[in-house]
């Protein structure tokens, strides 16, 4: 009870409440009594501490009110903080920037030190193919002779081949169609199959004008191989159709692929056309077969000055001098194929079949 | 420009003023010249909108107290120093936060601001303690000493809004009150300080 009724005096002390006796008495009774000093200085220094709460309360709520209402009028705006990702990004952009070349340059070094040491292993890589087709072909041929020299050379002794090409059947039977040009001024012709085997043989039919030359297998030894796999096609072909060549380039029978590149031959030939694929000497008088396995035409010419440019006679030739053969009462029984059986075959099957029918024509 | 310079800081001065008898006005004009300044600030450092409020308002307490201690000198721009104080009271709320601090980002100058940063985050904690301590005193004694004190209602008016029979009997519950209150707030004191 007394010191509820100190706690008011000494608020109406600070407030200036008091009558001049009563301050006057106050003072006196702090004087005299340390005790209730020492209140009056603690209770003075709270009350002065709960002021100060109360105007920082006050002031805070107006602060508060302060901003709602400048927010909601529009004189500030509250940003969005920015995305995470965003402010990582843009604080490490330098640090990422620095990075980002760092690997960009060590991409590209290890990328052109690829490049580099790669293209030498290739290259010398060719260079070893090179040489071990040399080998190859060496030993190829040394095969061969010995072979040729085993058995009885169907070529006449001690005379060398003039000329290679090569040819295919257009009948079971043994009828060959090749270039004229590669059988012009021979004395005999021999043909070889893709076994190695040789037949002699005669031609019955060339002419320059087209091209084309026929000969007949008359050897002991051959065995007609029945009906042929591939047909000939009497139809044209469309540019850009899919095409391979079989031929006898090397000892070795070669396969190639290209496409109808022109409908016409050199200078505007209408009895030729141009197909896109590797051809070397030997090819000529090879076969051209479209996907379906039809000879669509011969292998004749490249051009020299031009890669890959290669010229080829329509197969409609050969129906066309097969009329002319067949004046002679001696070859009335020809018939082509026409009708391809390899139709809608793989092609490594195609090709095995077709193979049997693909020779080597050796002139000597 | 001279002249420019010279009215600016005559307007300062003026807001100053203002400020310390905690003007709307005053605390208007301050609003919106520093806020956005401020709140940049913040987001640009790993802080979100809300913290820019805080921060932007510890600031102008902080400048509050000044004004009102009428021992102010400002001797550089007021935009400087609030920047300077509101640099500082994130960088040590970062602290508290223990996030990793990077190196706070602005081109503005800054002054030292360390004493005051200092002596208002002190009273802060004061504050703190007090509004803590109101908090343990259950009513009907916090209304009571809200009211009498903080919002400075005369007991005849706290006496008849609380039911009180006479106004004397008010101040005689508000007296135990209060006697609560302070016991509260220097136990609150006394943990804080140990």
């Amino acid at each position: 009870m007394q010191d509820l009724q100190l706690l008011d005096a000494i608020e109406r002390f600070l407030r200036g409440e008091m009558t001049p006796e009563e301050m006057a008495s106050f003072e006196q009774l702090r004087k005299s009594n340390p005790e209730v000093d020492e209140k009056v200085v603690e209770h003075t220094m709270f009350l002065h501490q709960i002021d100060q709460f109360s105007e920082w309360k006050n002031f805070k709520s107006s602060l508060n009110d302060v901003h709602n209402q400048l927010l909601k009028s529009g004189d500030i705006t509250e940003e969005a903080p920015k995305a995470t990702v965003i402010q990582i990004f843009r604080k490490y952009k330098r640090v990422m920037a620095v990075a980002a070349s760092i690997a960009g340059i060590t991409t590209l070094l290890i990328a052109g030190m690829a490049t580099y040491y790669s293209q030498k292993k290739t290259a010398s890589d060719l260079q070893r193919l090179r040489g071990e087709y040399k080998q190859e072909i060496a030993k190829k041929t040394n095969e061969v002779y010995n072979k040729v020299q085993a058995r009885i050379t169907k070529g006449p002794e001690n005379t060398p081949v003039k000329f290679g090409g090569t040819g295919f059947l257009v009948d079971g039977k043994g009828i060959i169609v090749t270039n004229a040009h590669v059988v012009t001024g021979s004395s005999t012709v021999v043909v070889q199959n893709s076994r190695g085997q040789e037949f002699r043989s005669r031609i019955i039919y060339s002419n320059p004008e087209t091209d084309l030359a026929f000969i007949k297998i008359e050897d002991a030894d051959f065995r007609s191989i029945g009906p042929l796999p591939y047909g000939i096609r009497k139809s044209g072909t469309d540019l850009g159709e899919q095409l391979f060549t079989m031929g006898y380039p090397r000892e070795e029978i070669v396969y190639n692929e290209g496409y109808m590149s022109a409908k016409t031959g050199y200078n505007g030939d209408t009895l030729s056309f141009q197909i896109g694929v590797s051809a070397n000497p030997g090819n000529s008088g090879g076969p051209v077969f479209n996907k379906n396995g039809e000879v669509i035409g011969i292998i004749t010419a490249r051009q020299k000055t031009a890669e890959g440019v290669v010229f080829a006679i329509t197969a409609k030739n050969i129906f066309r001098s097969l009329e002319e053969v067949k004046k002679d009462s001696t070859y009335q029984n020809i018939r082509l194929t026409l009708n391809s059986s390899i139709k809608g075959m793989e092609r490594v099957q195609q090709i095995k079949k077709i193979e049997e029918g693909v020779f080597m024509v050796k002139v000597y | 420009m001279v002249q420019s310079v010279k009215t600016d800081s005559t307007d300062e001065k003026a807001l100053l003023k203002g400020l310390a008898l905690n003007d709307r006005k005053s605390v208007e004009t301050i609003y919106k010249l520093f806020y956005n300044m401020v709140q940049t600030l913040i987001i640009n450092n790993n802080g979100s909108t809300d913290d820019a409020r805080d921060i932007f308002q510890e600031t102008v307490i902080v400048l509050y107290e000044k004004a009102k201690s009428g021992s102010f000198e400002l001797n550089c721009q007021l935009k400087t120093y609030v920047y300077s104080v509101s640099r500082r009271l994130w960088l040590k709320k970062l602290q508290q936060q223990q996030k990793f601090l990077p190196a706070v980002n602005g081109l503005e100058d800054t002054v030292p601001v360390d004493e005051e940063v200092e002596g208002h985050s002190q009273r802060n904690s004061e504050f703190q303690m007090m509004e803590k301590a109101l908090l343990h005193l259950g009513e009907p004694c916090r209304s009571l000493i809200e009211a009498f004190y903080l919002q400075k209602r005369s007991m005849t008016d706290i006496a008849g809004h609380f039911g009180y029979t006479n106004a004397d009997n008010a101040k005689n519950q508000k007296y135990k009150c209060l006697m609560r209150l302070r016991k509260l707030f220097f136990a609150e004191f006394k943990n804080n300080n140990v």
